[in-house]
């Protein structure tokens, strides 16, 4: 056992190096767990008060966790039916659930490149101080031009009118696709209609720029055709007969 | 122990006389990759000097156990758990960065200065200095990373760690951005011309034919 270069110490030697690099890994990534769990909660808490216009850039951690816990409410949402279902929203991980094949379909017409979808997911009420809704946030996904994107939508109660578009996850180019993330393209969202007159989808991204006084026109980015041809496909979805649309049609009209 | 003027050659020597972007070309892929804003360079670069000095720091003290027919594993199992150590780190304390540098931080393991100093450097020589020498590469390396992050932040975006320096023109301001320099490959036209300013003023580093 002398020789550094034999076999039996080279086997000892390697075992105890992965041995000590296997705990302190192993140490680290369970020491650490809570403290990102908690950041990734904290962060989600965030994008949805921004999406329902509840955020202020001051706001400390304890506020926006008390903020949050205050005023929304999560509920489940079964797509199919458009009903709230019971459950923890809590506990629910849509993409636990969505493991089970019977518990996701593959849509029929996927625009938005998502591949399965969930039956159920959840769905952000935002109360006033009496209580009553005042925003509701859907979240949505698609694809842009090399990832796929999520969202948090916020909406007024009439299910129409767009308060906000919050992306919060992409791997769009920086800088051209990116910009979904641009607080300016994010402001002129806000009163923009997803539905025309009778009741078709109408809201879509627009080069060159929406006209003035146009309510369902988004300006494209500039550089970046297939990040916004992404975008509109997500909304196509997303408010369809296999998104949010038999749930749409069953609150447009109040209720929540 | 070596004398203080060693020390300061292997610490401060890689900033200018050895930059390991610069003469020794390593660690390109990834900067290309971090220096679209300064911050994130910034971040990249304190973990790139971690991950190289405590590399090199562990791997020369145990230098001189490692069985030769190994070396290169032993060494990736150390510079992996020290890489993974980091982004649980960044997950835990600075959740916005590690979201932002998302697969970069991983890929620190493949970054080839670590790697290149541990075999090249903490195999042969003593714990402290490679230690120091792990720092000094680091440096160089952010010295490079922060320079090429500086005109590709200020020119694409007019801004310098998040601060607008110059208004940009679709904010009503004068200043035209350059998309250009917003694409990673531009990094290729700024690291050319940092090499050739440094070569134009230590002519000794040119490459013979």
């Amino acid at each position: 056992m002398g020789n550094k270069d034999s076999f039996g110490r080279t086997l000892i030697f390697v075992l105890i190096t992965c041995l000590v690099c296997s705990v302190i890994v192993a140490g680290a990534a369970v020491g650490l767990r809570p403290m990102q769990l908690e950041n990734k909660a904290l962060d989600k808490q965030t994008r949805i008060l921004e999406a329902s216009g509840l955020l202020e850039s001051s706001m400390t951690k304890v506020e926006i966790v008390a903020t949050y816990t205050k005023y929304v409410e999560a509920k489940l949402l079964d797509f199919t039916t458009g009903d709230f279902v019971e459950g923890n929203p809590e506990t629910f991980d849509q993409r636990i659930y969505a493991l089970n094949k019977a518990n996701s379909i593959t849509p029929s017409d996927d625009v938005a490149k998502i591949n399965r979808r969930s039956n159920r997911t959840i769905v952000y009420l935002v109360k006033d101080d009496s209580g009553k809704t005042d925003t509701v946030i859907l979240e949505v996904r698609g694809s842009g031009l090399w990832s796929m994107m999520y969202a948090f939508v916020g909406l007024e109660t009439d299910l129409n009118t767009v308060k906000s578009v919050i992306y919060y996850d992409q791997g769009e180019t920086p800088g051209l696709g990116g910009e979904v993330e641009n607080p300016k393209w994010k402001k002129q969202w806000a009163g923009k209609q997803l539905f025309n007159s009778n009741g078709d989808i109408a809201i879509k991204i627009v080069k060159g720029g929406a006209k003035a006084g146009d309510i369902h026109g988004i300006d494209a980015l500039s550089g970046a055709t297939l990040t916004g041809k992404g975008v509109e496909n997500t909304f196509k979805f997303w408010l369809g007969e296999e998104g949010f649309g038999p749930f749409i049609a069953k609150y447009k009209n109040g209720g929540l | 122990m070596a004398d203080t003027k060693e020390m300061k050659k292997v610490l401060f020597g890689p900033i200018l006389d050895n930059n390991p972007i610069g003469l020794q070309v390593l660690g390109i892929c990834s900067a290309l990759a971090v220096t679209g804003s300064m911050q994130k360079a910034l971040i990249m670069t304190i973990a790139v000097t971690l991950v190289t000095a405590f590399s090199s720091l562990f791997i020369s003290m145990i230098r001189n156990q490692i069985p030769n027919a190994v070396r290169i594993i032993v060494q990736m199992a150390i510079i992996a758990s020290l890489v993974i150590l980091v982004d649980q780190c960044l997950k835990a304390f600075a959740y916005q960065m590690s979201k932002e540098l998302s697969v970069f931080v991983g890929l620190i393991i493949t970054n080839c200065i670590v790697m290149g100093r541990a075999e090249a450097y903490a195999m042969k020589e003593p714990p402290l200095m490679s230690f120091l020498d792990g720092i000094g590469n680091g440096i160089g390396y952010g010295a490079m990373l922060m320079a090429v992050a500086f005109f590709r932040e200020l020119l694409s975006k007019g801004s310098l760690f998040d601060v607008q320096i110059m208004p940009l023109l679709r904010d009503g301001g004068w200043y035209q951005a350059n998309g250009l320099l917003v694409l990673p490959f531009s990094s290729f036209f700024v690291i050319g011309l940092i090499i050739w300013a440094i070569r134009q003023y230590k002519p000794e580093q040119v490459e013979k034919d």
